[in-house]
């Protein structure tokens, strides 16, 4: 199965720092078991810009639609059997303890 | 029905149809789980399980009266489910693989010559797929209210009818909250397997919180009682299934104590009564002597996990000829453990009420007073009635009934606030005028 984990920050980190696996070493373990398939950092948030169509009209407007504290980061691309391998890659990620991750799956779509 | 197995009838001319009813209840039962378990593994089709097995269970109510009862009715209940899935499959011509698993399972089937009189043999296998059904219905991936509905539909088989009122939301929420349950698990790819090494370590209290909660559902004031049976049978599969686990069998251990005095709680009249007014003998002894065989099967040094803590404080209860025989120090060793690892209000509640009985009011209140620091325990009636119960043991009564009137005040149920009064009324009617 394919899930796109996004990587957030989050208001209350992990303080403790001990151990904390680093993000290369990371990527170079999952991109060999082939479960990470792709993954990108993403800009900061003050580079974002929400566009709308509402009746016809363009609307652009400046940052993310919704304000809030916690924002995406980056994203990762994986490809794992179930949830729980899922689940088992995204808490070796550093950003585990220092943000937080969500794993959602793509859509499957029957032909 | 064109799928149904002809009924072979365990006594010839049959039973009295109450009997054959009766026979299909329990069967039914028994066999709930395993049939949708067995079914979900093979065809990864939760609705289509759940149907095949209700459909499976009405016939068996419907034929048996008239018919009798088949030699082996776990037997005969999954040959027809599971003949009724692939006849469904079939036509929703799916491939052939799931249909040739389908049909395999008829083979592993219990023999019936092998068998007991009522159920067939457990095997391995199936065994193992409850087990595995549990953990997916109790995946930390699902809300707890998630778990706990799709708990007792999927596993105990309990109507979604049922379930909706006994947790207090209409029955198309509790519809959309099981439909909605069932699809997470099926799009979001939880896996229908048990945890091995140390994830299980991980996944196993969230299973046991699940089963705390039905419970405790169960044992309320206001609940609903099957619940706490529902609790306890799945208890005790997860005790057969996976040994050793201490936690388990201290779950299951804790569960027979309390459960052990249903029949006391109240008195004639339907007011609650604690645990020092109760009738002792109305206790069920048979219960208790069964959680204490568990708790003592816990190896030694695994008796201090957190349900293991509150089994071992209910064993205190439990044994106790008499209130005053009650073994306080051992309470208030076991709360000061359970502080330690779940440094919550309520536990340092209890806490300070224990170290009351083994070490004097003062010793008490003292804890309490810590344990109302932060101000979760403000209006809280059994705080208030705790500091009461304290406060007339110092030999203030004057204070205590006004402190038992206090905490009538905040009562959330009925009962609760009669049971308050009557204290207040108690500690007031003896004080010097």
């Amino acid at each position: 199965m394919k899930y796109l984990m996004f990587v957030c920050t989050d208001l209350e980190p992990d303080t403790d720092k001990e151990n904390e696996p680093g993000i290369d070493e990371w990527v170079a373990e999952h991109d060999a078991s082939g479960r990470r398939l792709q993954g990108m950092v993403l800009a900061p948030k003050s580079t974002a810009t929400t566009v709308r169509v509402r009746n016809g009209q363009l609307l652009v407007s400046d940052g993310p639609f919704a304000e809030t504290k916690e924002v995406i980061v980056g994203f990762d691309l994986l490809e794992c059997a179930d949830l729980d391998e899922a689940i088992e890659v995204a808490r070796a990620h550093p950003m585990a303890r220092g943000g937080r991750l969500e794993i959602r799956p793509l859509a499957e779509f029957e032909q | 029905m064109a799928d149904a197995e002809p009924v072979e009838t365990a006594t010839p001319g049959g039973l009295a149809a109450a009997a054959a009813r009766q026979v299909a209840a329990v069967a039914a039962a028994e066999s709930y789980p395993r049939i949708v378990a067995a079914l979900i593994r093979v065809t990864g089709d939760w609705i289509l399980a759940e149907d095949c097995a209700q459909e499976a269970l009405l016939l068996a109510v419907q034929r048996w009266p008239a018919d009798g009862v088949p030699v082996n009715p776990a037997g005969w209940l999954m040959k027809v489910a599971r003949n009724r899935a692939i006849d469904l499959l079939r036509r929703a011509s799916v491939e052939r693989a799931k249909l040739r698993e389908l049909a395999v399972l008829a083979l592993a089937e219990p023999d019936p010559a092998a068998a007991g009189p009522a159920t067939g043999i457990v095997t391995e296998e199936v065994v193992d797929d409850r087990l595995r059904l549990v953990f997916t219905c109790c995946h930390p991936a699902l809300s707890l209210e998630a778990r706990v509905a799709l708990t007792l539909r999927t596993i105990c088989g309990v109507p979604t009818a049922d379930i909706a009122r006994a947790l207090l939301v209409t029955e198309s929420t509790m519809t959309r909250r099981l439909t909605r349950a069932k699809a997470k698990i099926e799009q979001a790819g939880i896996p229908y397997r048990v945890p091995r090494g140390p994830a299980l370590a991980e996944r196993l209290p969230g299973v046991l919180a699940v089963l705390y909660v039905l419970f405790t559902q169960g044992y309320n004031a206001d609940g609903e009682p099957a619940f706490a049976d529902e609790a306890i049978r799945l208890a005790r599969l997860l005790e057969r299934l996976m040994p050793g686990q201490a936690e388990v069998s201290a779950l299951l251990a804790l569960f027979l104590l309390q459960h052990s005095r249903r029949d006391a709680r109240r008195d004639s009249t339907g007011r609650l009564l604690t645990l020092d007014k109760q009738d002792r003998s109305r206790w069920d002894h048979a219960a208790i002597a069964d959680g204490i065989a568990i708790l003592a099967r816990i190896q030694p040094d695994l008796r201090d996990g957190p349900y293991a803590l509150q089994a071992r404080i209910a064993a205190c209860h439990a044994t106790a000829a008499s209130p005053a025989d009650t073994d306080w120090p051992e309470i208030a060793r076991c709360y000061d453990e359970l502080v330690r690892t779940q440094p919550t209000p309520v536990i340092e509640l209890n806490r300070a009420v224990a170290h009351g009985y083994a070490h004097g009011p003062a010793a008490g209140l003292a804890l309490l007073t810590r344990a109302r620091i932060g101000g979760a325990l403000d209006d809280y009636p059994h705080a208030i009635a705790a500091e009461a119960d304290l406060t007339a043991r110092t030999g203030d009564r004057g204070r205590a009934a006004e402190l038992f009137r206090q905490a009538a005040a905040v009562a959330r149920t009925e009962p609760e606030r009669r049971a308050l009064l009557d204290r207040a009324a108690e500690e007031g009617a003896e004080q010097p005028s």
